[in-house]
């Protein structure tokens, strides 16, 4: 095994790590803003790690920057929509009730 | 070995959340499993080589669809019911209990066909010689297009993509008719302007522009084409659309009919062209065919994604409707 494919290798298994322990936070967390936390922060380092990981069997420059220009739109999206979910969980009048979060922060 | 037990656990991961997305009993969790399901569809369909297949499933099935459905779900429950009370439904709740005696014979009607179907599978000829791969590679040459999947679209069964173009449009029609739709105007939000959402599709409108305009160009000779350029449009526009944003309705009155009819004009007229010289329908000469194949895979782009937008905001109830109405048929005295 070459330098680059047991980079890959270890890259892409820690970066599964951080996938299952956000899952995990998704899972066992109480309320519904830990477990967004959890679940944007720990996910997009996982898939940071995996497109690392990836970007190493590049063949060619172009393939590496769509990997990352993907990493980094999964970024802004995930977290757009993290602060949405939690901005809907933060005001009652405008959610579905009784779904992701009926635990007011602070009350 | 490995490859084998991935395409298993996908195949056996991809048939329980599809079951999953339709027994649970919460509605929600429904839509979002099928879009899950979406997802692993297109990871399928890459794994058993077909690119332009996947990025239509991922854009189309997941993407657009799950956004339908997850749209059609919110609204079900927040909708207050006739008896004028502000509380709005709980979430929706499904799954019949099924006496025993009937889940034993749909259990045998459903292994039954799963071992009809796994027999007639294994007994295809999976070989190259026999498929019709072969053929196609053959006349590559005569359609002047380098990727196969376009060339068998596009020129080889060029009729059936011309009639697909026309049922796609009539859809778009009918639903202009029928919801008396001007523009895509999207619905006035209860929600405040949101400046992060508003920064992000600031961000993801040009990429999603770019994308559009890059696969719609590479479709010639790899995986893309003109539906998924369209595609990404349509998500570029329910963008707009679901983040509240004025500058959709500036797809209105003509310019709205000339995006729906541009599509199937354009394929039509590319391919009556040839009757004019004396060849039949759809002959395109050789020389010219990939720069026509682009002219109509650019109207073919252009008119899909309108389409799929307009089916989009269609589906949803317009501003003028109160609590409880039947939003199907607007009421005679609604205004025009």
């Amino acid at each position: 095994m070459t330098l680059p494919d047991l980079a890959t290798g270890s890259l892409l298994a820690v970066g599964g790590v951080f996938f299952l322990g956000g899952t995990v936070g998704l899972l066992r967390f109480p309320d519904a803003h830990s477990r967004l936390h959890a679940v944007t922060k720990a996910d997009n380092l996982g898939l940071g790690l995996v497109v690392g990981g990836l970007i190493l069997q590049a063949d060619t420059p172009s393939l590496a920057a769509k990997l990352l220009l993907i990493w980094i739109l999964v970024l802004l999206a995930s977290g757009t929509s993290a602060y949405l979910i939690a901005s809907e969980v933060l005001s009652p009048h405008d959610a579905p009730d009784g779904r992701s979060g009926d635990d007011q922060p602070g009350a | 070995m490995i490859s084998l037990a991935l395409d298993l656990s996908l195949a056996a991961l991809t048939l329980w959340v599809a079951w999953r997305a339709l027994s649970h009993r919460d509605l929600f969790v429904g839509v979002v499993l099928y879009i899950i399901f979406g997802l692993l569809l297109s990871l399928v369909w890459v794994r058993l080589g077909a690119g332009d297949i996947a990025l239509a499933e991922a854009a189309i099935g997941a993407g657009l669809t799950g956004a339908l459905l997850l749209d059609a779900a919110s609204r079900r429950s927040r909708r207050p019911r006739d008896g004028a009370t502000a509380k709005p439904d709980p979430a929706p709740r499904r799954g019949v209990r099924v006496p025993l005696s009937q889940s034993a014979g749909i259990a045998l009607l459903v292994s039954t066909l799963a071992g009809i179907l796994t027999l007639v599978v294994s007994g295809i000829d999976g070989s190259p010689a026999r498929g019709l791969t072969r053929d196609v590679t053959d006349r590559l040459a005569e359609s002047g297009i380098v990727q196969p999947v376009t060339a068998v679209l596009v020129i080889f069964r060029g009729y059936d993509t011309l009639l697909e173009v026309g049922v796609l449009f009539l859809a778009a029609l009918g639903m202009l008719a029928s919801r008396r739709m001007r523009d895509l105007s999207p619905v006035a939000r209860a929600t405040k302007e949101d400046p992060v959402l508003d920064g992000l599709v600031r961000v993801l409108l040009p990429a999603l522009v770019l994308t559009s305009a890059h696969l719609l160009l590479v479709g010639t000779h790899r995986p893309g084409g003109g539906f998924q350029a369209g595609a990404i449009l349509a998500a570029a526009l329910v963008l707009l659309l679901l983040a509240g944003h004025r500058s959709v309705s500036a797809i209105q009155g003509a310019w709205l009919r000339f995006a729906l009819l541009s599509g199937f004009l354009t394929f039509l007229a590319v391919a009556a062209g040839p009757m004019l010289t004396g060849d039949r329908l759809l002959e395109l000469p050789v020389v010219l065919s990939s720069r026509f194949i682009l002219v109509v895979e650019a109207a073919i782009a252009l008119a899909t994604g309108v389409t799929l937008a307009s089916l989009f905001a269609g589906a949803r109830p317009l501003p003028s409707s109160g609590p409880g109405r039947n939003n199907a048929f607007p009421a005679a005295t609604d205004e025009p």
